[in-house]
């Protein structure tokens, strides 16, 4: 509880302007990220991208945002008002409020003031995070219902159900972290790393569980089936435009951001330095950690961005099939093996034992795979019912090619 | 007797200010027309009791009302209300004769027996106070009674709960007769079905001049309408316009010039 004591004796100017700060942080991130995105995008295409705004085309992305904002908002006429309104607040606001519990740097001097670069540090700062993300769902299900046309409605339905399932997987992800760590503050758990090992590699199927989920959860590319144009138009956000619109863009982007923060500070030991380069934390009187994190959150930015350069978006109910009957159950045997190895530690401190029961469930799966696989098989080799050959008019073909003439000089055309 | 409730300095401000907002949406929950707004409100009021929890030291309560019942069990009823549609209202005439004194009695036999377990619950203790309850911490604490004392109610709310949610699928859940057809034997019967018509998928709707909508029929080579790229949806509500009107025989083309 290193931090919040820390943070106990703040005074008020400095936590607004730390909530001040933070708030830039995401919108500047946001701005510098959509750029990001569009040159490695183009990159990985064989184009260029945005370069002609500003040195590298670095303000492109300001300037698009002016743009956005100038244009006519419109307000459809069957929508229903109230709402309409409402639901980019929701999902804008939500977003931003995960990063209030994100320890960004390590001990600091901060005017003068010896603090952490965290708003605030709760003990169930994680559970905190979740609860954001689930109430910011609420602007995309209103924003679809509301906008009183299909193709929102339909997107809205998508992303919503999707982003449900995807954070039970998420959820169940974190519990081993809990486990581990002992606790849920976002701040111990970042200390707790320290001691060990980062959490990426000691619960790395945890890590890959929630890699998969947080890309679920943000509904980005491969998973944005909510935004698929070539079936929804624009999904939920289709009746929006202008400021609105911008919104619910600033929110996607600052989602990512906030999912990619709290991977690092869950499974990259967050603002802490690489193994064995602690000695840089304390150049610069500690900011130096911030340069840490931030490596760490756009290394997972990249992902993202690499993800949508790569990866054709998957069929809707495969997706939900590998969320509900893939990650969830392998989460849910993952917390079982985690705990009881948990246990093991804590009360016997005899090594064979934990050696003997890591041994039984790697065999364990072994045996489930192979099942699966044959059984696979076996489903795979069910002929169905298909219909009659058809008796298409074709043209008969030769029934023995004798000659063939092959020219490579094309004599023959002259 | 010290006093049961001791507020004061920023959560009296903050108390009052949202006190008053929840308990005009929790009216508002049952007097506005629209289902959705109902829900809407529904889930202001839990937010504002999230808060209210929050501020009175329950930490984990406060977080976990806002993730399972603001983010799980609302979004499954606005789920469902979702689907009734932008602008349908609650009907407000009685289909069963004789529902309504039966749900009054009900809803006022409930509200008593809240009343009186609560009254219980709190009148006549003295209460130790979150300090000493949260001494080990709060998630802590409420752990160690969750898993200790109040294991085996838990236990059976969830064995509950789990079999609630089972039935519900079950209920819901029907067999489906014969194998789903997979994408592959889809697209080799669409080729094998008689006519190569629709092999590559249907043809889109007209594109014309003067209309390009979903609701004009392209035209085949021949000129007729293609009834095939038009929805079926469209069809039988009637919406579908006939392309013969923006023919370019029909079209009225003379250019008035304008001064």
């Amino acid at each position: 509880m290193k931090n919040a004591q820390l943070l106990l004796d703040d005074p008020g100017w400095i936590i607004t302007l730390k909530a001040v700060i933070v708030f830039a942080v995401c919108v500047v991130l946001t701005i510098m990220s959509v750029w990001g995105e569009r040159r490695i995008v183009a990159r990985m295409q064989m184009r260029v991208g945005p370069n002609r705004v500003g040195k590298f085309g670095l303000i492109q992305a300001l300037a698009d945002g002016v743009k956005l904002a100038l244009k006519e908002d419109l307000i459809p006429a069957a929508a229903d008002k109230v709402v309409f309104v409402i639901a980019p607040i929701i999902s804008a606001t939500t977003a931003f409020m995960a990063f209030a519990v994100m320890p960004l740097t390590g001990p600091v001097t901060f005017f003068g003031e010896k603090t952490v670069m965290q708003l605030t540090d709760i003990p169930v700062g994680v559970l905190y995070v979740l609860a954001t993300a689930s109430v910011g769902v609420y602007g995309i299900v209103l924003a679809g219902w509301s906008s009183g046309s299909t193709y929102p409605l339909l997107g809205g339905l998508r992303s919503s159900a999707q982003v449900i399932s995807y954070e039970i997987a998420m959820g169940l992800s974190l519990v081993s972290v809990f486990i581990y760590s002992g606790s849920m503050s976002t701040s111990s758990i970042v200390q707790a790393q320290q001691e060990t090992w980062w959490y990426g590699l000691v619960l790395f199927p945890s890590f890959v569980i929630y890699a998969i989920s947080m890309v679920g959860e943000t509904n980005r590319a491969p998973f944005d089936l909510a935004e698929a144009e070539g079936e929804l138009v624009g999904g939920f956000h289709t009746e929006y435009s202008s400021l609105k619109f911008a919104l619910f863009f600033l929110a996607e982007y600052v989602n990512i951001i906030a999912v990619s923060a709290l991977a690092t500070t869950l499974f990259l030991g967050g603002y802490h330095a690489f193994p064995g380069l602690g000695f840089t934390e304390q150049w610069l009187g500690g900011w130096f950690t911030l340069i840490w994190f931030f490596i760490k959150v756009l290394f997972f930015f990249f992902v993202f961005v690499w993800l949508r350069g790569t990866l054709p978006r998957l069929r809707y109910d495969q997706f939900m099939q590998f969320g509900w009957k893939v990650l969830i159950p392998v989460s849910l045997l993952w917390i079982l093996v985690v705990a009881t190895l948990r246990v093991i530690s804590t009360t016997s401190q005899s090594r064979p034992v934990t050696f003997g029961f890591a041994g039984v469930v790697v065999l364990i799966v072994l045996g489930i795979s192979t099942a699966f696989e044959s059984s696979k098989k076996k489903r795979d080799s069910v002929v169905h019912p298909v219909a009659a050959e058809p008796n298409f008019a074709v043209p008969s073909l030769p029934s023995e090619i004798t000659t063939i003439n092959v020219s490579n000089q094309g004599g023959d055309r002259g | 007797m010290q006093p049961l409730l001791t507020i004061q300095g920023p959560e009296t401000a903050l108390f009052w200010f949202l006190a008053p907002l929840a308990v005009l949406a929790a009216i508002g929950m049952l007097l506005v027309k629209k289902a959705v707004h109902s829900a809407l409100l529904l889930a202001w009021v839990m937010i504002t009791l999230a808060i209210f929890y929050i501020a009175q030291d329950a930490l984990f309560l406060g977080i976990v009302q806002v993730v399972v019942y603001t983010g799980a069990v609302m979004m499954l009823f606005l789920f469902i209300l979702m689907l009734v549609g932008v602008d349908s209202s609650d009907s407000l005439t009685e289909t069963i004769t004789g529902l309504r004194p039966i749900a009054i009695t009900a809803a006022v036999g409930f509200g008593g027996l809240m009343v009186s377990l609560l009254g219980h619950a709190t009148l006549g203790r003295q209460p130790i106070g979150l300090e000493i309850a949260n001494a080990s911490g709060n998630v802590q604490g409420l752990a160690e009674l969750l898993f200790s004392k109040y294991v085996w109610p838990f236990e059976v709310v969830s064995a509950l709960l789990i079999t609630a949610a089972l039935g519900a699928m079950v209920l819901a859940h029907h067999q489906r007769t014969n194998p789903r057809p997979t994408q592959r034997e889809q697209a080799v019967n669409r080729f094998r079905s008689g006519s190569l018509a629709g092999a590559a998928g249907l043809p889109g709707p007209g594109v014309f001049a003067r209309h390009n909508a979903v609701d004009v029929p392209a035209l085949l080579p021949d000129g007729t309408p293609a009834p095939s790229s038009i929805s079926a949806t469209l069809k039988a509500r009637g919406d579908v316009i006939d392309s013969s009107q923006f023919q370019l025989d029909n079209v009225d083309t003379t250019v008035v010039e304008e001064k």
